[in-house]
C-alpha cells in the first residue's frame, strides 16, 4: 500500500500549457502516471501530450474524473488555482508552486479549514508512490517501491535522502515534500497518521529544516502516538538567525526555529536524529533491522 | 524586503498613526538646520540601518542642544555601526533620522506577524514596551497578549478590547480610544501592504495624552512584492551585501556567511545540509547559495563567478544532485565560469542524479582542476583535508 496517491489516482494538471507544466506532464506520463486532463483557462480544446485540455478545472473533473492535481500554476494566480481544487472536491490537491504571496496562503488556509481536500505544499517537490504513481516534480528513477516514508520540508534533499535508502537496499512506500513556505497545506503529524494506518509502511523518515516548529509537535505526536520506527534529519544547524535560506519558511525568528532545537525535542522524544546526512541511508537501515 | 524605520514610520502617519515630528538627514552640516525647524531639546538622533539593537550600540542619541546634535549626528554618519546582530564589520550608517524627544508616560509594545501554526495573521500586545519583545517572552511571558485574526472576519473591535482592557491599571477613556483606533489601523496596513512584520516598540503614552509610534519595523513579503509596486521604491540596495544585490539580479539565493568555504548547491535544504556539512568537517561555510532546482548554465555561471568573487573563500565544494537541473547543465555553467576566471582555490565537485555520466564526463574531459568527490562523506572529507592543508 501507500498513502495518498497510487494506481487509482487520475491526475489534472492545472497550469499544463505553461513550461514547467507541460514538462513534467511528460515526465508523469513516462513514469505511469494516469495524467487524465489539463487545466489552462483560454486554450481549452488543446491537448498537450495526448492529455485533452479544458477552461475550467470543474470541467476536467466532470469530463476526465480527475480526483488529484498537480499545481504549476504562477504564483500570482496560484491560491485561485488551489481555491478551485479544493472547491472541486479534489482528493489531493498538490502545489508545485514557489512564491506564493503569504496573505493569499492564509485565505487558502481559511478556506481548506474542515474541507476534504488534502493540500500538498506549496512550494514542494509532489508526492510519489514508487511503482504507482507520481505526482510532483521529482526524479522518479531514483525512487524503488518498499518499506519506508519518507516527509520533507524539501525538495533536492529528499531526492537525497532517497538515493541513500535505495542504495542501500531500502525501498520507500510513499514520499512526500510538504513544502518550504512559512504556511502549507499539511503538516508532518497529518502524514505520519496515514503512514501508522498503512500496514506496508515499516518506517519512516523525516526531513525537517530551521523555521517554525511543525518538527518540535511532530516529536510530541510520535512520542504520544507513534509506534513505527522514525529517523530524522534537519538542515540548517550553521543558518543565521532573521536570514531566509532560501525557502521563505527556512527563517530563525524571534529565538524560533532553530535546528538546535529541533533536534533535541526530537531526541528527547525518542528518535533517531541524524547528524551526518551522508549516514543517513546506512542509519535507516541499521534502525529498521 | 525590509523598510528604514523613518519609511515605516511615514507609512503609518499616512494612514493617521502618530509619529514624532522628525527630519533624514545625510550629511552632518544638514543636523544645525534640523535643530531650527523640528521642535526641541531635547532631540533623538537615529542611525537609519536595516538592523536592530541600535539603542546599545550607540546608534540611538538623546541631544540637548544644537552643538550636541551636530556632534552624535557627526559620529554616526559614514561609520559603521556594529549591533549584536550585524557580526564584527557591522553596518554603514548613511543616514540619521533626528526627531523631537517626547516625554514618555508609559511604553506597549505593539506588532503583526502572520503565525505559522494557525495560519492567521496575528497582533501582538504587550504592555512592557521598550524593550526586546524576546526578553519579555523569556521574563514575563504573562505580559505578552495575542489576537489571531480569522481571515473571514478580518479585525474585530472587541479583539482591541481584549488586548487594552488587559493593561494594568487601565489607560484614560481617551487613550482607550486612540490605541483602539491603532490597533485598527495596523491591521489594515499589515493586510493591504503584504506585510511579513509589522512592529511599533515603543508605542508610548506621552504625559499630554497622547499616543505615538516611537519606533518602527515593517518587512514586506517579498513573494507579494509583484503586487505592491508602489513599495518598490522603498528598497534600499545600500543596506546589503554587494555579492547578495548581485545574486538578487541573477535571481539566485545566495546569503554571505563568514566562513572559508564557498559552496553551490541546488535546493534549499541541501544548499542548508551542505553547509552544515562543511561545519562537521570542521571548517565554515562562506556562503549559501541555491542555484535551484530547475537552473540554466547561465545561472550555474553566475553563482560560480560570485562565489569566486568572494576573497575569503579557500576552497569551493559543488554539490549538486540533479533531479530537473541536470548534471551536464551544471558541468557546462562551471566550464563557462572557469573560463572567465583564474580558480586559484581547490575545487570539489559531487554530482548525482540526471545525466550525472554526462557531466561528470564534461568536467573529466576539460582543463579544469578539480576534485570528484563519491559521495558526500566523501566530499565533507575531501574538505577536511584541504581545511588541514591550509592550516599546515
Amino acid at each position: 500500500m501507500s498513502i495518498l496517491v497510487d494506481k487509482n489516482t487520475r491526475v489534472v494538471v492545472q497550469g499544463i500549457t505553461g513550461k514547467e507544466g507541460t514538462f513534467h506532464t511528460e515526465q508523469m506520463l513516462g513514469y505511469g502516471t494516469a495524467v487524465v486532463a489539463g487545466v489552462t483557462p483560454g486554450k481549452g480544446g488543446q491537448s498537450i501530450e495526448g492529455v485533452p485540455v479544458f477552461n475550467s478545472l470543474h470541467e476536467a473533473v466532470e469530463k476526465e474524473s480527475a480526483n488529484t492535481s498537480c499545481l504549476f500554476v504562477p504564483p500570482p494566480f496560484a491560491a485561485d488555482a488551489i481555491i478551485e481544487g479544493i472547491s472541486a472536491n479534489l482528493a489531493v490537491v498538490v502545489c508545485i508552486t514557489e512564491g506564493i504571496p503569504t496573505l493569499d496562503m492564509v485565505k487558502v488556509a481559511g478556506f481548506l479549514d474542515g474541507k476534504e481536500s488534502v493540500l500538498i505544499g506549496p512550494n514542494c517537490p509532489g508526492i510519489i508512490s514508487p511503482g504507482k504513481t507520481k505526482v510532483g516534480i521529482m526524479p522518479g528513477h531514483i525512487h524503488t517501491p518498499g518499506p519506508v516514508g519518507v516527509i520533507s520540508r524539501s525538495g533536492t534533499l529528499t531526492y537525497e535522502v532517497v538515493d541513500q535508502l535505495t542504495r542501500v537496499g531500502l525501498g520507500q512506500s510513499t514520499c512526500l515534500g510538504i513544502g518550504g513556505d512559512p504556511i502549507v497545506g499539511t503538516t508532518f503529524i497529518d502524514h505520519l497518521r496515514r503512514f501508522r494506518n498503512d500496514p506496508d509502511t515499516e518506517g519512516v523518515v523525516i526531513i525537517g529544516e530551521i523555521g517554525g516548529s511543525t518538527e518540535e509537535e511532530a516529536a510530541k505526536f510520535i512520542q504520544a502516538e507513534f509506534d513505527k520506527p522514525v529517523i530524522a534529519f534537519i538542515a540548517g544547524q550553521t543558518a543565521p538567525p532573521g536570514k531566509r535560506m532560501g525557502h521563505a519558511g527556512a527563517i530563525i525568528s524571534g529565538g524560533e526555529g532553530k535546528a538546535q532545537d529541533k533536534i533535541k525535542a526530537l531526541e528527547s522524544a525518542g528518535i533517531t536524529v541524524v547528524h551526518n546526512l551522508g549516514k543517513l541511508g546506512e542509519t535507516v537501515r541499521q534502525v529498521m533491522k | 524586503m525590509k523598510l528604514h524605520e523613518f519609511q515605516a514610520k511615514d507609512l503609518l502617519a499616512k494612514s493617521g498613526i502618530p509619529t514624532p515630528q522628525g527630519q533624514l538627514v545625510k550629511d552632518s552640516d544638514q543636523a544645525s538646520k534640523v535643530a531650527q525647524t523640528i521642535p526641541g531639546p531635547p532631540w533623538v538622533v537615529k542611525a537609519q540601518v536595516h538592523t536592530g539593537g541600535r539603542g546599545k550600540a550607540g546608534g540611538i542619541k538623546v541631544v540637548h542642544d544644537p552643538d550636541e546634535m551636530i556632534a552624535a549626528t557627526k559620529t554616526m554618519l559614514k561609520k559603521s555601526l556594529v549591533t549584536k546582530q550585524t557580526g564584527p564589520e557591522g553596518v554603514m550608517v548613511r543616514q540619521v533620522l533626528i526627531e523631537t524627544g517626547v516625554d514618555i508616560e508609559r511604553e506597549f509594545y505593539l506588532s503583526m506577524v502572520v503565525d505559522r501554526a494557525t495560519a492567521m495573521p496575528t497582533m501582538i500586545f504587550s504592555q512592557a514596551g521598550g524593550m526586546e519583545i524576546e526578553e519579555v517572552a523569556d521574563q514575563t511571558p504573562e505580559l505578552i497578549l495575542k489576537e489571531h485574526i480569522d481571515p473571514t472576519t478580518g479585525w474585530m473591535p472587541y479583539q482591541a478590547r481584549n488586548l487594552i482592557y488587559h493593561i494594568d491599571p487601565i489607560p484614560s477613556p481617551a487613550a482607550v480610544k486612540l490605541l483602539t483606533s491603532i490597533m485598527a489601523e495596523i491591521y489594515k496596513i499589515f493586510m493591504t501592504l503584504d506585510c511579513s512584520l509589522l512592529e511599533i516598540n515603543p508605542l508610548v503614552a506621552t504625559r499630554e495624552g497622547n499616543i505615538l509610534a516611537l519606533d518602527a519595523k515593517i518587512q514586506i513579503d517579498d513573494n507579494a512584492l509583484f503586487r505592491q509596486k508602489d513599495l518598490h521604491e522603498l528598497d534600499d540596495p545600500e543596506e546589503k551585501d554587494p555579492l547578495e544585490l548581485m545574486a538578487e539580479k541573477y535571481q539566485l539565493s545566495y546569503i554571505r556567511l563568514n566562513g572559508n568555504i564557498g559552496a553551490m548547491v541546488n535546493g534549499a535544504g541541501l544548499a542548508m545540509a551542505t553547509m552544515d556539512l562543511i561545519k562537521m568537517a570542521g571548517a565554515e561555510p562562506a556562503n549559501f547559495l541555491d542555484v535551484g532546482g530547475g537552473a540554466s548554465e547561465e545561472m550555474i555561471t553566475k553563482g560560480f563567478e560570485i562565489i569566486l568573487k568572494d576573497k575569503r573563500v579557500e576552497a569551493i565544494l559543488i554539490n549538486i544532485f540533479g533531479g530537473i537541473l541536470r548534471c551536464d547543465v551544471l558541468a557546462r555553467g562551471v566550464l563557462a565560469a572557469a573560463k572567465n576566471t583564474d580558480i586559484k582555490v581547490p575545487l570539489i565537485v559531487r554530482l548525482e542524479g540526471t545525466n550525472v555520466d554526462e557531466g561528470r564526463r564534461i568536467l573529466k574531459n576539460s582543463d579544469l582542476k578539480f576534485l570528484v568527490a563519491k559521495n558526500l562523506t566523501d566530499a565533507a572529507d575531501l574538505v577536511t583535508k584541504q581545511v588541514k592543508d591550509e592550516g599546515k
